[in-house]
């Protein structure tokens, strides 16, 4: 097939040079973390539907060894990142802004990191596999997006068919200050990212291949290009792009690199662009050529809250505190706990919290490196925020909107296409946390149409309710009309007088029966009788606050108005 | 003369027949105003309005004979919306009906204490209890609507209400004015 490499590069609107803050770990090789004394494994740690245990507390695993499944089509497995025994399934803290809670797995490693036996074989001719098949290994390797959002990789690798998909973007950008874990992977492991490459390729059926890393990363550059060469590899083309934050947004580098846009809720696979991280990449060729499902991932502890800031491989599932511990701790001046980058990243509360999958840098900052919060002044209408939003949006617009509770004006200012990446907060002169509304915007309309579509299934089951009964009543009504019609053809042609009066007395008495009865209570309770003292007590009681409070209502009706 | 008024009889004619098909042909079954009051309403059926339920609610709304200010459940933004949809002005709520609730409500039985007497299940409007007559019930929490209905039959109080639980699904981020005194300890106690 022709190839159509561009020679140009393209910019996208906006855009920031934040201090780039890389120096302190972008020379430290990739170091293997020690076994921490318990792994923590949140059930969801991807977009999608929540994996399912499949073991049991007290069970014995092995490295590799499924212990949760993935729940749904858009959902990932989860696997023991060692050998050792589940002490619990139970709730604990989520790397996630909330704070709160979520089910984990808990796992105390033996030390002895034995893999599973049943563990997949590695294939050696990878390249030959058929697309559906590496779909599957992905897919059984609960491998997702290491870029930040997590989504199942084996998802992105099937795009719908309606989608003609030509180009494959690896997004080596890593734009945000600090992180080094990407260039890192390209410098030490380019063999990994490229072998994957090449399998994503195969199974998306294409070959036009881009990887676009920024130009402040001149030896993965050359890494990936030396390799590439060595390999004779002539259509896979390292580009680089200048580095201008959020060009590792998936939507910008795409802009960048091909020069189309996503559409506003659309996806890449709208403009037959599929894009990739350069650590998924990794990842899948691990699972192919090894066998190896993610339970591991490189991430950058850095800050100026840690003696040593470095590069570590660790275990999915490892304390923050421990990575911590093995950057020789936190420093005096440690002030914020971030996870992520310190333009999208969120700060935590307590570091007994797990790093997971999507999880490329643990932020500890010292108080100059984080801005402290301080009273935000009134909106003076500069335009700064419009002038850097790489998503071409009108952030002031927005601002006005979420802080007014308008959610439906909001939307018409493209709320859901922001990519929170912090460039319009980062330039207001006003120190307003504009995120932080847009946040807030999102979460309250999502809270919005989960609350409708709740009502509108109590209105379906309310009707449905009605209906049953109005049937019901249909039904009882039939069966009295059926039992009279019977009766009335058994009825004795001539019954005597004194057999009518005495069965009319009957009739009479019951009636008079059933009145009373129905003037004690309109309403009596079934399966009232055989109760314990204890019940019978209860209901008393119940019985007595009830006249109580009856009474007290009627006496305060007829008290007089004061 | 004689002309023009022709004319202008065949066209009222014309026109009116087109009128009248048209009427017969695009005829609108339900009262789409009380469809469209109806889905603002929250739908707990909960009756605090003096209504059967939402819908009659609606009904007696878009007749005239209710004020739109009588759902507690619904709320501010519940009166909003309905005045934004009539053309009238927002009125604060009703105090006689109830007051507005932040958080919504679960309802829980708790099950030591049932008797297995199914008032409670008569009274849901949902059908959103599970249960028989000598077996213990329970809520079917997702279902609740968070009405009440049925704290009242029960004989033995059994029935308590709940906040609904928060789990990272359903949490919302605050509102950013409050995020000022909140800064995030770095090391766990």
């Amino acid at each position: 097939m022709e190839l159509h490499l561009p020679n140009r590069l393209w910019h996208f609107h906006g855009g920031l040079h934040p201090e780039q803050q890389k120096v302190s770990t972008r020379d430290e090789s990739i170091r293997t973390s020690a076994l921490p004394g318990k792994l923590i494994l949140p059930l969801q740690q991807h977009i999608g539907a929540e994996a399912e245990t499949c073991v049991q507390a007290g069970d014995t695993v092995y490295k590799g060894q499924t212990i949760a499944t993935a729940t749904g089509y858009v959902s990932a497995a989860l696997h023991a990142p060692t050998s050792g025994t589940i002490i619990g399934i139970e709730d604990h803290p989520l790397p996630h802004p909330s704070g709160l809670s979520g089910t984990c797995i808990i796992i105390e490693p033996d030390g002895k990191d034995e893999w599973w036996l049943e563990k997949p074989a590695p294939v050696d001719d990878y390249l030959a596999l058929d697309p559906a098949d590496i779909r599957q290994r992905v897919r059984d390797a609960g491998i997702v997006g290491l870029g930040g959002a997590a989504f199942p990789t084996a998802v992105k690798l099937n795009p719908p068919s309606r989608h003609h998909i030509d180009t494959l973007i690896i997004n080596g950008a890593e734009c945000e200050p600090y992180i080094t874990c990407d260039d890192r992977l390209m410098r030490e492991r380019a063999d990994e990212v490229i072998e994957g490459v090449r399998i994503i390729r195969q199974a998306l059926g294409i070959t036009q291949v881009f990887i676009g890393v920024e130009d402040n990363k001149p030896e993965a550059c050359a890494a990936i290009e030396q390799l590439i060469k060595d390999k004779k590899l002539k259509d896979i083309k390292l580009t680089r792009v200048p580095t201008i934050y959020p060009t590792g947004g998936e939507k910008q580098l795409i802009k960048v690199l091909t020069g189309r846009e996503v559409p506003s809720n659309g996806l890449p696979a709208d403009i037959g662009v599929v894009c990739h991280n350069v650590g998924t990449a990794a990842s899948v060729y691990r699972a192919l050529a090894h066998g190896e499902p993610m339970v591991s991932r490189i991430m950058t502890v850095t800050g100026g809250g840690v003696h040593e800031p470095c590069n570590l491989e660790a275990l999915i599932g490892t304390p923050i505190s421990h990575l911590v511990a093995q950057a020789e701790g936190y420093t005096d001046q440690a002030e914020r706990l971030i996870m992520g980058g310190p333009m999208m990243g969120f700060a935590l509360g307590s570091d007994d919290i797990p790093v997971i999958k999507g999880t490329n840098c643990i932020l500890v900052a010292q108080s100059s490196e984080v801005e402290t919060p301080v009273q935000p002044m009134p909106c003076i209408r500069c335009g700064r925020c419009t002038s850097v939003c790489p998503a071409n949006l009108l952030p002031q617009e927005m601002y006005w909107n979420a802080r007014s509770r308008d959610f439906d004006k909001i939307q018409d200012y493209n709320l859901f296409d922001c990519i929170e990446c912090g460039c319009c907060a980062a330039v207001c002169p006003s120190h307003i946390p504009l995120v932080q509304y847009y946040r807030f915007a999102k979460t309250e309309i999502w809270a919005l149409e989960r609350a409708k579509d709740k009502s509108d299934h109590a209105r379906e089951r309310h009707e449905f309710r009605l209906e049953r009964l109005e049937r019901e009543k249909q039904e009882k009504a039939e069966r009295l009309a059926k039992k009279k019609a019977a009766l009335a053809a058994k009825k004795p042609k001539d019954g005597t007088a004194k057999v009518v009066d005495s069965k009319k007395a009957a009739i009479e008495a019951a009636l008079e029966r059933a009145k009373a009865k129905k003037a004690q209570t309109d309403v009596k309770p079934q399966n009232t009788e055989d109760l314990t003292e204890a019940q019978q007590r209860q209901i008393d009681d119940a019985e007595a606050r009830r006249k109580a409070s009856s009474s007290d209502k009627a006496s305060k009706e007829k008290a007089p108005e004061p | 003369m004689i002309s023009a008024i022709l004319t202008i009889s065949l066209l009222a004619l014309l026109f009116g027949l087109l009128l009248g098909y048209a009427s017969i042909r695009f005829k609108v079954e339900a009262d789409p105003i009380v469809d469209q009051i109806d889905s603002i309403l929250p739908q707990t059926q909960c009756g605090q309005c003096s209504y059967a339920g939402c819908r009659p609610y609606a009904e007696a709304i878009a007749a005239g004979e209710a004020e739109i200010n009588r759902c507690p459940p619904g709320g501010e933004a519940g009166i909003q919306a309905l005045a934004d949809l009539l053309g009238r002005d927002p009125i604060p709520l009703d105090e006689e009906v109830g007051e507005e609730q932040d958080t919504p409500m679960v309802a829980i039985i708790d099950e030591q204490v049932c008797i297995g007497c199914t008032l409670c299940l008569q009274a849901c409007p949902v059908d959103a209890i599970l249960g028989a007559a000598k077996s213990m019930h329970t809520v079917i929490e997702n279902e609740c609507t968070g009405c009440e209905l049925c704290l009242e039959p029960c004989p033995v109080d059994c029935i308590h209400m709940q906040p609904v639980d928060e789990d990272f699904h359903n949490w919302k981020w605050p509102y950013p004015d409050t995020l000022y005194l909140q800064t995030p300890k770095t090391r766990s106690a």
